[in-house]
């Protein structure tokens, strides 16, 4: 498999177009402002709060991480020549995936600097910070599982953009209606929520179902992106 | 080198190549020659394997484009029509990458990107950024990604698309040097082009596909599917009109067109067009 070439080439047409430094500015601008806002009113500073704000965050950011995955290939054309390199469609797919994840990751690792803050002036729960931050990685690691996918459907980034956001959305309200459904339905709703499974994270506690429901979902919408890639070998 | 058999591509209810079928030899340089909307890109993306053929086969240096596509891909270079390249790369680093998705370890790479450029002459255009070359130095560059790997077979398309006069007559010497290190397929629409830069002069026409302008896929694949009485008139017409196109005039059965037109042209050549 050759991911680690393609891994490098899309993070050094992260860091060489302005997409990082714009997104990451834009990114620590929302954090600070969200984390200066809990700190100003509440001024008790519990990551906790501070971790549930972060999921409005993340529908803004991924959008611009997964901008050049497979939308701005098939605009430019390259993706005829990336995709007739001798290299299977899955390591192309896993080695972008990859590479969006990382960015996001060191997106996150910035934002470390805002509970530094806090630790300077009051004493920090190590505890829910740690899982906060796993569950913000798992849930932006979905967020971008899907927006790999639209990408993949569409040359247009725009499109793209928005049908990542409206699945997004979907997934996330979908824990609302769960509160009036009740019931079974309620129940299954509940477990489809994209937002519910991050609670447990946030309060410290890591839920082997969470966990799994996090894998599960990147698994399918990559499993799905695979699909689209091939699904030009199949019409024929 | 190349064998393709019968093939043929639909997009939806158009086809856009019709039992196309030819076949190319180690170390030639053939021209692969039609208008636009011939049916070129595609055989080439089929011949490339970025995408199946609806019908028939196609083999690149003995392995099957579809079943075998990792062994084909392993042993082409591939420049598709308007040079996809990324913008936000800067040329060595960009060929540097390309070397090493085809599998070539990083102490040859360096030798072989540092080659590649001198050979395409865009060693003083290394460290800049693609998307601020000029279309010519663009060219050279989607040349030298498609033989970073030494391939045995290169598929070039239109590679002197777009250019000016001046690019045009550097990218053919470029393509003329090639010659003897790989076997060249690359299409275009400019007949002559066939005879500057193919060895012998060789072309191949998608079947259907003349030398002159019209002749669109749909049209044609229509006049397949259905078969009208007036059809073989209008093709004498058509034909009697593009051999004046070609040659200058004179009466010529339309299927050696191809084969008379440079001094050196070999006979057999067009046998390798499916049968009008
Ligand atoms: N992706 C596509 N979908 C539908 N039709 C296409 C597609 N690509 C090419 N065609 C049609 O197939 C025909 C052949 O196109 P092409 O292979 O690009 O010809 P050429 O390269 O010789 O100009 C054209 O009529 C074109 O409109
Ligand atoms: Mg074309």
């Amino acid at each position: 498999m050759k991911i680690w070439p393609i891994f490098k080439k899309e993070m050094l047409l992260y860091f060489t177009s302005p997409v990082a430094y714009v997104v990451f500015t834009i990114f620590l601008l929302i954090v600070g402002y969200f984390f200066y806002s809990i700190f100003a009113f509440f001024t008790v500073a519990s990551m906790q709060a501070a971790m549930n704000p972060a999921m409005g965050r993340d529908l803004n950011v991924t959008d611009g991480v997964m901008r050049p995955l497979f939308s701005e290939e098939r605009k430019s054309g390259t993706i005829e020549l990336l995709l007739t390199y001798p290299v299977r469609d899955g390591a192309v797919l896993v080695a972008k995936y990859l590479a969006a994840l990382t960015l996001y990751a060191l997106m996150l690792f910035l934002t470390l600097l805002y509970p530094a803050i806090v630790a300077y002036f009051a004493r920090l729960e190590l505890g829910p910070l740690v899982t906060g931050y796993l569950g913000l990685v798992l849930m932006g690691g979905a967020f971008l599982a899907v927006g790999v996918l639209a990408s993949s459907l569409t040359e247009n980034q725009i499109v793209a953009a928005v049908s990542t956001f409206g699945v997004l959305l979907l997934f996330w309200i979908i824990g609302w209606s769960a509160d009036n459904a009740g019931g079974v339905l309620g129940k299954v709703l509940a477990h489809l929520s994209i937002i519910d499974h991050y609670d447990g994270f946030a309060k410290g506690v890591i839920d082997t179902r969470d966990l799994i429901y996090y894998v599960n979902f990147i698994a399918l919408a990559l499993f799905l992106t695979l699909r689209s890639l091939e699904s030009r070998r199949w019409n024929g | 080198m190349i064998e393709v058999r019968n093939l043929t591509k639909h997009y939806g209810p158009i086809a856009a190549i019709n039992n196309v079928s030819f076949g190319v030899e180690r170390g030639e340089v053939v021209g692969f020659l039609g208008p636009n909307g011939a049916g070129k890109s595609t055989t080439m993306r089929i011949l490339s394997c970025f995408m199946p053929a609806s019908s028939g086969s196609a083999k690149v240096a003995g392995y099957d484009v579809f079943s075998q596509s990792m062994e084909v891909r392993r042993r082409i270079g591939y420049l598709p029509e308007n040079v996809p390249l990324y913008s936000d790369m800067r040329v060595a680093p960009y060929l540097d990458f390309v070397a090493e998705v085809k599998g070539i370890g990083r102490s040859e790479r360096r030798r072989r990107v540092a080659e590649v450029m001198d050979r395409c002459l865009i060693a003083d255009v290394q460290n800049r950024l693609i998307g601020r070359l000029s279309k010519g130095y663009r060219q050279r560059v989607g040349i030298a990604q498609a033989i970073v790997s030494d391939p045995e077979v290169l598929i070039l398309d239109e590679p002197t698309l777009g250019l000016d006069p001046k690019q045009i007559t550097e990218i053919r010497s470029l393509i003329k040097s090639l010659a003897g290190r790989h076997t060249v397929i690359l299409s275009t629409h400019i007949l002559p082009e066939v005879s500057m830069v193919c060895s012998a002069g060789r072309a191949v026409l998608p079947d259907g596909a003349r030398p002159s302008p019209g002749g669109g896929p749909t049209r044609r694949g229509q006049r397949r599917d259905r078969p009208d009485p007036g059809r073989a008139a209008r093709r004498a017409a058509g034909d009697e009109r593009r051999r004046r196109d070609v040659r200058g005039g004179g009466p010529a059965e339309p299927r050696r067109e191809v084969g008379d037109l440079p001094a050196r042209g070999r006979p057999e050549v067009d046998a390798a067009r499916t049968a009008a």
